[in-house]
């Protein structure tokens, strides 16, 4: 189940997110079929626009293709694409908020350095 | 086509006046929920749409036809009540026989395959059916109809956890199938906010607000922190509700502005729709 009714991202969002995951995982292999938008509102109980916007984001970002009258299929080098996009989300989604938090407990730069360096040695 | 219009629909019973000035259009082909506490009117409402009752004033219009005795525009429409309408002493394979000579596109075979993936023993006697069984058949008669628009007030009422998944389940797959108008009146919120594409919430027989659900969402929020710096915050923002507690306060906002710049020592969190339901609605 990908749907985290605590979170503040909406529905298409996170099965976007679960989709790219899944990508990742090797779950859904690059030229292959994925679920259908019916497949995916029956089986999360979500609306179908619902999931139809979610997978129109993958295919805005070419992670997704459709092939006509057949559905939709994982792109060739979707994985690539998907990591690189992550990469790019790192900053804001870790480190911005760690500098935050750190911020907030008064821990300096050079403490959180010195707990990176730990983090890899354990 | 399959879209309503309500014009200006009032309704009075005696002293009480159950609809004010009610005017809504429904777009064709979209799944919506109609919330309201008890009492506030939707069941008023729907029968309305399927001129159960009359309006005191105002109408209602089916592909820009007027419902009232209009057995053209009615047989496009099919509402589960919360009353049975059947005879008693029939069995549910009678019922499903006599409900296709008034609904001609009436699936029978779905029908069967429902009542079998629900359980449904189709040789028994409608009177003899449990509650949850009740909402059960009468479910499965308003998805085997095909009708373009479905009304569905309290569609789960007395259903057990794993029945109600089966429906929300079976319910969408039918509409992806066969897409249809369908209104959805529920109290269990939490649970079928997600199928809805649209929301319209009534309060005391008024319209108190139409919007998509994703929409909404994104408009709503809570947030908690020290009082004085949420009391700051929101003194421009469009809040629902507050609540303290010792130094804390928390404020539960439907506001559009961006929420940028927020002071530190603030959390934002998710004000899901049942959540904004209570609240809005909450005298």
């Amino acid at each position: 189940m990908f749907m985290d009714n605590s979170s503040e991202k909406p529905i298409y969002v996170q099965l976007a997110e679960w989709m790219m995951d899944a990508i990742l995982s090797g779950a859904f292999p690059e030229e292959t079929q994925v679920p259908s938008t019916t497949e995916i509102s029956v089986t999360y109980r979500i609306n179908p626009a619902t999931a139809l916007k979610g997978i129109n984001v993958l295919v805005d970002d070419a992670i997704l293709y459709k092939k006509r009258g057949l559905g939709m299929f994982v792109s060739s080098g979707a994985k690539e694409r998907i990591l690189e996009k992550r990469r790019k989300e790192f900053f804001d989604s870790f480190i911005s908020s760690l500098i935050a938090e750190a911020e907030k407990l008064a821990i300096t730069k050079i403490e959180i350095m010195d707990m990176i360096e730990r983090g890899y040695t354990e | 086509m399959n879209q309503i219009e309500i014009k200006g629909i009032t309704k009075v019973f005696g002293e009480t006046t159950a609809l004010k000035n009610v005017t809504l259009t429904i777009e064709p082909n979209k799944i919506y929920g109609l919330l309201g506490r008890n009492g506030a009117g939707k069941t008023t409402l729907l029968n309305l749409m399927t001129n159960k009752i009359f309006p005191t004033s105002g109408e209602i219009l089916i592909d820009g036809q007027n419902v009232l005795e209009n057995d053209q525009a009615l047989s496009q429409i099919y509402c589960i009540a919360e009353t049975n309408l059947y005879p008693e002493n029939m069995k549910v394979k009678s019922a499903f026989d006599w409900t296709k000579k008034f609904y001609p596109d009436f699936d029978r075979g779905y029908a069967d395959m429902l009542a079998h993936k629900f359980g449904l023993d189709t040789s028994k006697k409608i009177k003899s059916l449990s509650a949850g069984y009740n909402s059960i058949f009468k479910m499965i008669i308003a998805l085997s109809c095909q009708v373009k628009i479905l009304l569905l007030d309290e569609p789960v009422l007395g259903l057990d956890a794993n029945h109600r998944d089966l429906f929300y389940k079976e319910l969408l797959s039918n509409y992806s199938a066969h897409p249809k108008t369908i209104i959805i009146s529920t109290h269990l919120i939490e649970e079928a906010a997600d199928l809805l594409e649209d929301v319209i919430i009534i309060k005391e027989g008024e319209v108190l607000l139409v919007d998509q659900v994703e929409n909404l969402l994104s408009k709503g929020y809570t947030l908690s922190g020290v009082a004085s710096l949420v009391d700051e915050y929101i003194k421009d923002k469009n809040v629902l509700a507050q609540s303290s507690f010792g130094g804390l306060k928390t404020a539960y906002l439907l506001d559009e502005s961006a929420r940028v710049n927020l002071p530190q020592g603030l959390e934002i969190s998710k004000l899901d729709l049942q959540q904004m339901f209570i609240h809005l609605t909450n005298v």
